[in-house]
């Protein structure tokens, strides 16, 4: 009776094992085969250079440029806004804070992580939109700004929490190495710390990255939406996410729009997956040190 | 005059009463080893010379350190000028995660003593010579100190101390993690350092300080219970305990 029961759990655990590979693959291959279709009638470098994302007028015009620069734009300014500041709070967790601040943070952290987008869009809009628009005395608040800062709140958690695991886990050793040097605790700290937890880090911010690129609902809320080539961050963008959440529903199915949308989604993929192996790479390393 | 003196010292970790009134006398320019069994104390005592204990929460000290004349456990000491004075080499080897160049020259840019270019060049060369290591390492001073062996590490080590031109070295047991011959090799080192530095060494291993130093400790559980010159401690011994410690009786 007992083998019977192992061998019953025994296959239903590698059944699951095999489904969830097949999930993986069946939506790949869906996404191949709506995707791909739409470059019979488009020339790959009129899609990924067109300077006009006009889906429905006559004739359509796909060039994701755009929404390239668009997403590239919020991405970058997320992370010129989160990374030093994750990074400074990560050392300031891992570090300095006496234990009951510490704990007092990282719950903060913990909370900061569980808003839901929508909702963090949501604030966004209510709060950043307007002073956005007042302090810079531009038409819309709703520009590519916005979605950075707001965006690069979400992806702080992310960062924070993984970069001050990299940090910790830094053997005491090398501190001690260096505070016997004569060094201070700063200098330990960006002459020595930073270094032995530099793959950490790195890995931390990718992730951090990668998750700010696959968001949607915040930036839908918040950029403005125009599918134009930005040139500052005070302009509305469109990401490619954004496009597809605000078109997919109205798409004819089966049109050169609707494959265009699937063509997006295999670019996002491929970026984002190319993201998350090079975290994963810099991760590797942190172990096997 | 002894280059480091303590009156009356006693540490303690929170409750824990880790140094009981030790009065101890380093001469300078020699090696005084510190032995004793296991949890005795002598890491403590070795890191009181640098405030190394500064680094854990809850310690405490009362009585006075001179290193050099100055109390260093008076207020108003200067801990960073401090640690460039007293050096030290841990148990195990701890090169930072750098090129090996930037763990010999971390010493002197912390402290701003960086000048020229070639002054650091010849200060790492200097620094490697004293350990032996100069020949074999001088075409690949900009590898990883990680990729060393053991040895080298701990050789590394020390260079890194000697850079910042130190009065005093303390060692806590700086063999322990290696083999025989590399532990002879350093003790030669240290033998040739002892022209130029202090040394304190703490060691577990009583042939080691037989060999090597010139003035012995022996600790018990938080007492300095003898101290004086090798050979007098390793053949006369004084008290009933060091007997018995050095003859194999205890831990
Ligand atoms: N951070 C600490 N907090 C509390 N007690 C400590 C701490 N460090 C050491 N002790 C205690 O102080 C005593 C002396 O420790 P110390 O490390 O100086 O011994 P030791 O002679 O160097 O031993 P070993 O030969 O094992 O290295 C031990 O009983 C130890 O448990
Ligand atoms: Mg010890």
């Amino acid at each position: 009776m007992r083998r019977f029961k192992e061998f019953i759990i025994e296959k239903l655990v590698f059944l699951s094992g095999i489904l969830v590979i097949l999930f993986v693959c069946l939506i790949f291959v869906f996404l191949l085969k709506e995707g791909l279709s739409f470059f019979k009638d488009v020339k790959l470098s009129a899609f990924l250079l067109g300077k006009y994302w006009y889906p429905i007028s006559e004739p359509p015009r796909f060039g994701i440029l755009p929404l390239i620069l668009g997403s590239l734009f919020v991405t970058l300014g997320a992370v010129l806004f989160a990374v030093p500041l994750s990074i400074g709070a990560a050392f300031y967790v891992a570090e300095i804070a006496p234990a009951r601040i510490r704990d007092f943070l990282k719950t903060g952290i913990e909370i900061l992580a569980s808003i839901p987008s929508v909702v963090l869009g949501f604030v966004g809009m209510i709060t950043l939109v307007p002073w956005i628009k007042a302090i810079f005395h531009v038409p819309t608040g709703l520009t590519a700004l916005a979605g950075s800062i707001m965006l690069g709140f979400m992806a702080m958690p992310t960062i924070i929490s993984i970069s001050e695991d990299a940090i910790t886990a830094v053997p005491r050793q090398y501190k001690e190495g260096s505070i016997a040097l004569g060094a201070t605790r700063w200098q330990t700290m960006y002459r020595v710390t930073i270094h032995a937890a530099k793959p950490g880090i790195i890995a931390a911010c990718m992730l951090g990255v990668g998750r700010v690129i696959g968001e949607t609902m915040a930036v839908m809320m918040i950029t403005g939406n125009a599918a134009v080539i930005p040139r500052t961050f005070l302009q509305p963008v469109r990401t490619l996410t954004a496009t597809i959440a605000a078109e997919m529903g109205e798409v004819v199915h089966g049109s050169a729009h609707y494959h265009a949308l699937f063509s997006i989604g295999i670019i996002l993929f491929l970026i984002t997956f190319m993201i998350n192996i090079t975290a994963d790479f810099f991760l590797h390393r942190v172990r096997t040190k | 005059m002894p280059i480091i003196e303590t009156k009356n010292l006693n540490l303690f970790y929170d409750k824990f009463h880790a140094l009981i009134d030790v009065n101890i006398a380093i001469k300078e320019k020699g090696i005084t080893a510190i032995i004793g069994p296991s949890g005795c104390g002598k890491s403590t005592l070795l890191r009181t010379f640098n405030r190394m204990n500064d680094l854990i929460e809850g310690v405490a000290m009362t009585g006075e350190i001179l290193v050099g004349s100055e109390n260093i456990l008076g207020p108003g000491i200067d801990l960073v000028g401090l640690r460039k004075k007293v050096g030290m080499v841990f148990q195990r080897p701890n090169p930072f995660p750098l090129t090996i160049y930037e763990n010999l020259v971390y010493g002197l840019k912390v402290h701003h003593m960086i000048t020229s270019r070639d002054e650091l060049g010849g200060l790492v060369e200097e620094s490697l010579k004293a350990v032996l290591l100069w020949d074999k390492l001088k075409d690949r001073l900009y590898a990883s100190a990680l990729s060393l062996s053991l040895e080298e590490k701990q050789r590394l080590c020390i260079a890194r101390t000697l850079a910042v031109k130190p009065d005093i070295i303390l060692m806590d047991e700086p063999c322990s993690a290696l083999d025989p011959i590399a532990t002879l090799k350093i003790e030669e080192t240290a033998r040739e350092l002892k022209k130029d530095y202090t040394i304190v060494i703490v060691t577990h291993n009583m042939q080691q300080a037989a060999r090597i130093s010139d003035d012995v400790g022996f600790m018990l559980l938080g007492r300095l219970v003898e101290f004086g010159k090798t050979g007098d401690v390793f053949n006369r011994p004084q008290d009933k305990k060091t007997e018995e410690y050095i003859t194999g009786r205890y831990g």
